[in-house]
């Protein structure tokens, strides 16, 4: 596979929490505009496999290329991925379009209206309103907001699916086909193997840490 | 550090309401401190300054450590890095938000000291300008600490161990300028003291900006 094809290259990669390996020796590579899905049992780890790759997390081992960037270049990677991860990464106080909006400040590129990203994913009536106020499904309705914001090349979705409404499913769905359009890389982690088998090219399964 | 800075005082406008119990315990603690010394007029005045940095120093710690309450809540801290924000920018916003707090709060204190430390002084844009750098010398390095100690669950308890020890400096020319600017400087020592304070201001602002991204990130 020609090396600029790629939008992640991993070798061995491999962390751990005190003693216990969450990671160890996990290798794979995605194409741009492919869509990889990661599954695995609960504490397989799948959200320590994601986060190392957004570089939320240091590895403890192997190498990665995310974006032509080797991993420890934190701020390139960064620059041009999103991670929407187990926590929402709000501020409860803050109201939905003020939390957007304080993401877009901190955008480098120019990024897309909070208030349009804010209708896309459902959430214009409840604009005004502090997250709060909001239920679960909603704050997961806002993270997909914050990472649409982001406008990535390179998408990491921790369980996209959760807590969402069969309705919350369709916007994922419509989301993942909408970053692909724009030749972006989708790596998702999540439990809804069947939904995200019919559209994903690739597929790893974790197992204590391990690829299986 | 203007996105950072506006986002700060934004979370701090929405909570505004905690400042207002801060202000609460810093008057608290000053009605406090005059029980110590008793009716004696010229011992309260002696010392007002020192309990007035003593209140402020107390309150200092509430507010610097929910500065960081909102940010790790979500791990809003982790997001807006992520995005990326510059650990340096985040820094210098949180840092000059919470200095902005605490002089405000020094700035209503004053007048509480004055009522009831009898510790009126003509001196108010002296005393407004020790305020504003002790305010700052707290803050810089209160914040780097309250973003150390903001994972740990007794941080309400290890913020000030750690604090008080390093802004001895910022605390003694503070409590020293102040006293003169009250009971008056014949041999004009408050321009040394406020020196001091501006050096100390110095090493903490840099020294504190380059270490922060150390303490947030993994």
């Amino acid at each position: 596979m020609p090396m600029d094809a790629l939008a992640i290259d991993a070798e061995h990669l491999a962390r751990r929490f005190g003693r216990r390996w969450a990671l160890l020796d996990v290798s794979l590579q995605l194409r741009r505009g492919e869509v990889m899905m990661v599954a695995g049992r609960n504490g397989s780890g799948k959200t320590t496999l994601l986060r190392v790759l957004a570089t939320a997390i240091r590895a403890d081992g192997g190498r990665a290329v995310v974006g032509g960037f080797e991993l420890a270049r934190r701020e390139e990677i960064r620059g041009i991925s999103a991670l929407l991860s187990h926590q929402s990464y709000l501020y409860e106080s803050l109201t939905a379009l003020e939390n957007l909006d304080v993401v877009s400040r901190f955008c480098g590129a120019p990024a897309p209206s909070p208030a349009m990203v804010l209708e896309r994913v459902g959430l214009s009536a409840r604009a005004d309103d502090p997250v709060s106020t909001f239920s679960a499904g909603m704050r997961k309705r806002l993270s997909f907001a914050r990472v649409l914001l982001q406008q990535p090349s390179i998408a990491f979705l921790d369980e996209p699916y959760g807590q969402l409404d069969p309705e919350g499913f369709g916007l994922v769905d419509e989301v993942v086909a909408e970053l692909r359009s724009r030749d972006a890389s989708v790596l998702i982690a999540t439990h809804q193997v069947e939904r995200v088998g019919r559209f994903a090219n690739r597929t790893i399964t974790l197992e204590a840490g391990r690829a299986r | 550090m203007i996105a950072a800075l506006r986002k700060e005082l934004l979370l701090q406008w929405r909570t505004r309401a905690q400042a207002v119990a801060v202000f609460v315990f810093g008057a608290t603690a000053l009605l406090l401190f005059s029980f110590a010394i008793g009716p004696n007029a010229a011992a309260l005045r002696e010392y007002a300054a020192g309990f007035l940095w003593l209140a402020l120093l107390l309150s200092s710690t509430l507010t610097l450590s929910e500065s960081f309450h909102a940010e790790m809540e979500n791990s809003a801290l982790e997001g807006l890095l992520l995005i990326p924000a510059s650990p340096r920018a985040l820094y210098y916003g949180k840092a000059v938000a919470n200095a902005i707090q605490l002089i405000v709060l020094g700035i209503a204190l004053v007048p509480v000291m004055i009522v009831l430390y009898d510790a009126g002084t003509m001196r108010l844009p002296t005393l407004l300008l020790i305020i504003i750098l002790g305010g700052a010398g707290l803050s810089a390095p209160g914040t780097l600490y309250a973003a150390m100690t903001s994972q740990i669950r007794a941080k309400q308890m290890l913020l000030p161990l750690l604090l008080f020890p390093l802004i001895v400096p910022v605390l003694l020319a503070a409590v020293k300028a102040t006293s003169l600017a009250i009971l008056g400087d014949p041999m004009e020592q408050g321009r040394a003291w406020l020196l001091l304070l501006v050096a100390f201001n110095g090493i903490y602002w840099s020294l504190c900006g380059l270490l922060f991204a150390r303490v947030v990130e993994d």
